[in-house]
């Protein structure tokens, strides 16, 4: 894998960091009015997700970490791994363990595409899309005629994840949800 | 912003003809680079020459001609320097006053400043002080395991591969990342008086308490360094050593090897007056003016897209 300098540093560029994989944030470059010149960087910790605050000195390198983003489709789980299917026509599948899924669990939907991430060919995160549409499988039934602004309840999804929806939601209705925040946005349909 | 721009200039200029210091201009491309270990000179390929990195040896040998006090306002380059307060091409304001000091020079900075920047209170620390009052470390006698241990914890520094870390890198990143932002907010704040090992080209003395010292001082307004100043070093052969060690630090780093300013030897030889100088950022004085916090917005077109 290549090495890096500091001046190549720009964000989105993946480095290894103390044995992990990294993705750069921020670079900025600060110099005193005489002397060394150093390159302030904040990166993301591709395997926890925690952000890390380093300075280093201008012209240093770190090497290159071997991670891709890819597009894949989510086929199922055996509860010990989840699979994953490359949407290139190559079918080619990859298992993802219980950590790696942790950011997408609870918006996973057969069939539905989500970008991995893949670190030395091993499946490191999973991210899933913005907005994802799921089944209500259980909640409190509609009150009839309250369809306009009112109180919320929670409703459990195809997927086990539980969200506040509004009052007039009956199971069976298909949802969309902002994945970022969990936050339900509107019906698609009953 | 085009028009605040030439207003500054046009202040600056009137500043130093209220002040009787003559307009100068000399060459952008030379013969010989700067050898500041970091510092880079960009290089004309084909014909031996480089662009400045200041006009400073070009000032210091009319200033050995009798010249008396000169301002000039030019283009500088260095390369690989770009980011929020650095663009490899640069304005630089720099003046010289023979007979003056390093204090003294610190005053008309100030008054020239405030002319543009409006009233502002100026306070002077020096260096040592703003280590005790800020880290609470004296500079000059901290020893160099405590230096990493709160460069690394305060910081997040980490040297990549073995390389030793020296004390100035040590306490320049403590200054530019810990101490720089909390200066001279809503006032001038001169620091003075910097570690010898700093001396870059200012005489060097030694303190009330004996430590070497560099008479060197620099500007903080809001958080950001605006200018550099120096009691001019006029030694020829200390001059000459200077440059002999920051060629022995650029061969040991694996830099490339620069044509010396035989120019600015021999100009010191022949007897540069006793004076002080200073260089300022002209476009940080700009974004200062106009409350910008990056430098790409107060040029016409900065490096990503000139």
């Amino acid at each position: 894998m290549a090495s890096y300098s500091t001046n190549e540093f720009r964000s989105g560029l993946k480095v290894m960091l103390e044995g992990d994989p990294c993705s750069i944030l921020e670079n900025e470059f600060v110099k005193p009015g005489k002397g060394q010149a150093f390159n302030r960087v904040k990166l993301r910790n591709l395997k926890n997700g925690r952000v890390w605050e380093r300075t280093f000195k201008s012209g240093e390198s770190l090497e290159g970490a071997d991670v891709m983003d890819l597009e894949m489709e989510y086929l199922y789980t055996d509860g010990e791994f989840w699979y994953f299917m490359m949407t290139d026509g190559s079918f080619e599948q990859h298992a993802a363990d219980k950590n790696a899924v942790s950011g997408a669990i609870d918006w996973l939907k057969e069939q539905d595409k989500y970008v991995v991430t893949l670190w030395n060919g091993a499946v490191l995160s999973v991210m899933p899309p913005n907005f994802v549409e799921l089944e209500v499988i259980e909640t409190d039934p509609g009150l009839k005629g309250d369809t306009a602004q009112g109180g919320t309840k929670p409703a459990t999804l195809s997927t086990g994840a539980t969200v506040r929806v509004p009052l007039f939601i009956n199971i069976g209705d298909i949802l969309r949800i902002d994945t970022r925040n969990g936050v339900y946005q509107n019906r698609v349909s009953k | 912003m085009l028009e605040s721009r030439t207003q500054i200039y046009r202040q600056v200029r009137a500043f130093f003809e209220s002040q009787g210091v003559l307009e100068v201009e000399t060459p952008i491309l030379s013969g010989a680079a700067n050898t500041d270990p970091h510092i880079q000179s960009l290089a004309l390929t084909g014909n031996r020459r480089y662009l400045q990195t200041s006009p400073e040896f070009a000032m210091k040998r009319l200033l050995a001609s009798g010249c008396g006090p000169i301002f000039q306002i030019c283009k500088a380059f260095r390369g690989e320097e770009s980011g929020k307060r650095h663009n490899s091409e640069f304005t630089l304001l720099e003046w010289y006053r023979p007979g003056f000091d390093h204090f003294r020079l610190m005053d008309e900075v100030a008054l020239l400043v405030q002319s543009i920047l409006g009233d502002r209170p100026v306070e002077r620390l020096s260096y040592r002080r703003v280590f005790r009052d800020t880290l609470g470390i004296d500079p000059f006698s901290v020893g160099e395991p405590e230096l990493v241990s709160m460069a690394r914890q305060l910081t997040g520094f980490q040297a990549a591969g073995n390389n030793p870390v020296d004390r100035d890198t040590l306490l320049n990143l403590l200054m530019s990342h810990l101490i720089e932002p909390e200066l001279g907010k809503g006032k001038l704040t001169f620091i003075y008086h910097y570690p010898a090992s700093q001396c870059a080209l200012a005489k060097v003395t030694k303190d009330e308490q004996g430590a070497d010292i560099a008479q060197r001082f620099e500007l903080y307004v809001d958080g950001m360094e605006l200018a550099n100043g120096y009691y001019e070093l006029t030694d020829a052969r200390e001059q000459q050593r200077r440059i002999t060690a920051d060629l022995k630090t650029r061969h040991s780093s694996g830099l490339e090897r620069l044509p010396v300013d035989e120019h600015l030897i021999q100009a010191l030889a022949h007897g540069l007056p006793d004076c002080a100088g200073v260089a300022m950022g002209l476009d940080r004085l700009l974004m200062l003016k106009t409350g910008t916090p990056d430098i790409s917005q107060v040029l016409a077109f900065h490096d990503a897209i000139a």
